[in-house]
């Protein structure tokens, strides 16, 4: 410790029960739309972040199930221990709250409006794999109201570790952890490296073993260190417990941004009429990383990481695209491969000359669909191709995207192939960046 | 009992595909399209494990590595 005075209590710590089966968590509350929860009304709500925890709190992360809530689903508590402690070099916990991903709101919506649970959440990694730095990785829109929430608990004296903040560059690629790793070190700011040989939780931050960890499941981390792992295990299935906030697009006239318990049919948490289901052509989960799947099974799924990956989609971040009767689904998603393409690191020679392929090819079927000269069949065979051989999972984001499109939309392709492209003009639905922010990537083709 | 495994890995953002890998471990590493190594990831019987580090060494990128895992059974 470096002899700072640690006081987590509030003066009168009043911690009402909060029962175990109650959803929204995170989001709990009824502050007004787009406040923040400052940091006596976090304690007001929550109590105090309990004193003494230290490398035991593990086995309970284990205990609870939790897994993390950045994309990949990846078991916490085993993540945690992985990231080895040694006395001469004490790790750095990561806070990520980049979001590169276009259709995703809910990072940015916890940093602003419930910043402390985050921080709490930092806070516990940071003692309990005996962190001596915590880093904040948040994007640009994040910064001031969160370094007003570290300010306050300065003043207060919570933390027993240095806080950083450290913007994120504005790209897709620039959550993905090594990328994370390689912004704070200054090289190649939002860039992945291949960790093939050294991962992360060995060297990562200034070389150090470094845990980086989405602020979704910090958050969550917050909450198990009040209330334990039985409590987490209140809502949510054996395999997938707790709640997961989604960015839902398409349901309302805006995106909106809920948390439902996991495990609950995707139709129920977004309370979609079933009478409804033909206004929507197809649903895509987790993002452009993710994949796309029919409406009605969508709708129908319970939604946990296991189900999804068994449909060949992952929830991911928690992104849910509703995409609506009257835009032409060939057309969009070509507009997102291209994007995709241009938000590439630009490193990796598979993942450069397989996304420029498969970008054109995509580009052919949505609006010169006879020039495609063998239909759809190189398609796939470019997905293979790419898949596995990147720095990161840019690439296999991409394919899984491309041919969950194919299946989903498997009969608007063929009627392209057949009929040419279809007169649907409406506008674009799926959410991009604006075009001036689209970058070209230096080529790197032979 | 513990079992060495030695596996190929490429690290991708510094491979130019100059191929040359292919060249010398033609029994793991054949090329795409482009000119990129595909390498397979099956374990590198010990009789061809000078191959294997030949063509790590003589990679003009050094973006060839071996990973050595101990697996038991």
């Amino acid at each position: 410790m470096n002899g700072r005075a640690t006081i987590d209590a509030p003066p009168t710590p009043r911690q009402s029960r909060v029962e175990a089966d109650r959803v929204p968590r995170l989001l709990a509350g009824s502050d007004a739309p787009g406040s923040t929860v400052g940091l006596d009304q976090h304690w007001r709500r929550w109590g105090p972040l309990p004193r003494g925890i230290d490398s035991s709190f593990i086995d309970e992360l284990d205990r609870s199930g939790l897994r993390g809530h950045g994309g990949a689903w990846f078991p916490v508590g085993t993540k945690w221990r992985s990231v080895r402690r040694s006395l001469t070099r004490r790790p750095v916990v990561v806070a990520n709250g980049a979001e590169g991903e276009p259709a995703s709101g809910k990072d940015l919506l916890l940093l602003t409006q419930r910043p402390h649970l985050v921080l709490d959440g930092a806070t516990v990694a940071a003692r309990t794999i005996g962190a001596s730095r915590v880093i904040l990785h948040v994007s640009a829109a994040a910064r001031e109201p969160v370094a007003r929430a570290v300010h306050e608990r300065d003043r207060r004296g919570c933390e027993t570790v240095p806080v950083e903040i450290v913007v994120a560059p504005d790209r897709f690629v620039a959550g993905q952890e090594s990328a994370v790793v390689a912004t704070i070190n200054d090289r190649r700011p939002g860039l992945p490296t291949f960790t093939g040989v050294s991962p992360v939780r060995e060297r990562g931050v200034d070389g150090r073993p470094t845990l980086v960890q989405n602020v979704e499941t910090l958050a969550h981390v917050a909450l198990i260190a009040r209330f334990g792992a039985a409590w987490f295990r209140g809502v949510g299935t054996p395999e997938s417990p707790g709640t997961a906030l989604l960015t839902v697009t398409g349901r309302w006239s805006e995106p909106r941004i809920l948390e439902t318990p996991l495990g609950a049919r995707l139709g129920d948490a977004l309370g979609f009429p079933p009478h409804e289901v033909h206004r929507v052509q197809g649903v895509l989960l987790g993002g452009f990383g993710g994949g796309w799947m029919p409406t009605e099974r969508a709708l129908a799924m319970p939604l946990t990481e296991e189900v999804a990956r068994a449909q060949g989609t992952s929830i991911g971040a928690g992104v849910v695209v509703l995409l609506p009767q009257g835009t032409c689904p060939l057309a969009e998603v070509s507009r997102v491969v291209t994007y995709l393409e241009a938000e590439g690191a630009g490193q990796c020679g598979p993942c450069v000359n397989g996304l420029s392929g498969l970008s054109r090819l995509m580009s052919l079927l949505a609006s010169h669909p006879a020039a495609l000269g063998d239909g759809l069949a190189s398609i796939p065979v470019l997905c293979d191709l790419v898949e596995g051989r990147g720095a990161c999972r840019h690439p296999d984001g991409v394919t899984r995207f491309v041919r969950t499109a194919l299946q989903v939309f498997g009969e608007h392709a063929a009627a392209h192939l057949r009929h040419g492209p279809c007169a649907i003009t409406g506008p674009p639905f799926l959410p991009l960046p604006s075009p001036h922010r689209l970058r070209r990537t230096t080529g790197m083709s032979r | 009992m513990s079992k060495r495994l030695v596996t190929l890995v490429v690290d991708p953002v510094s491979c130019d595909g100059h191929g040359v890998c292919a060249e010398l471990f033609p029994e793991r590493i054949t090329l795409d399209p482009w000119g990129f190594p595909l390498i397979s990831g099956e374990a590198i019987p010990h009789h061809l494990l000078d191959h294997a580090h030949r063509a790590a060494e003589s990679c003009p990128r050094l973006a060839l590595a071996l990973l050595e895992r101990r697996v038991s059974g």
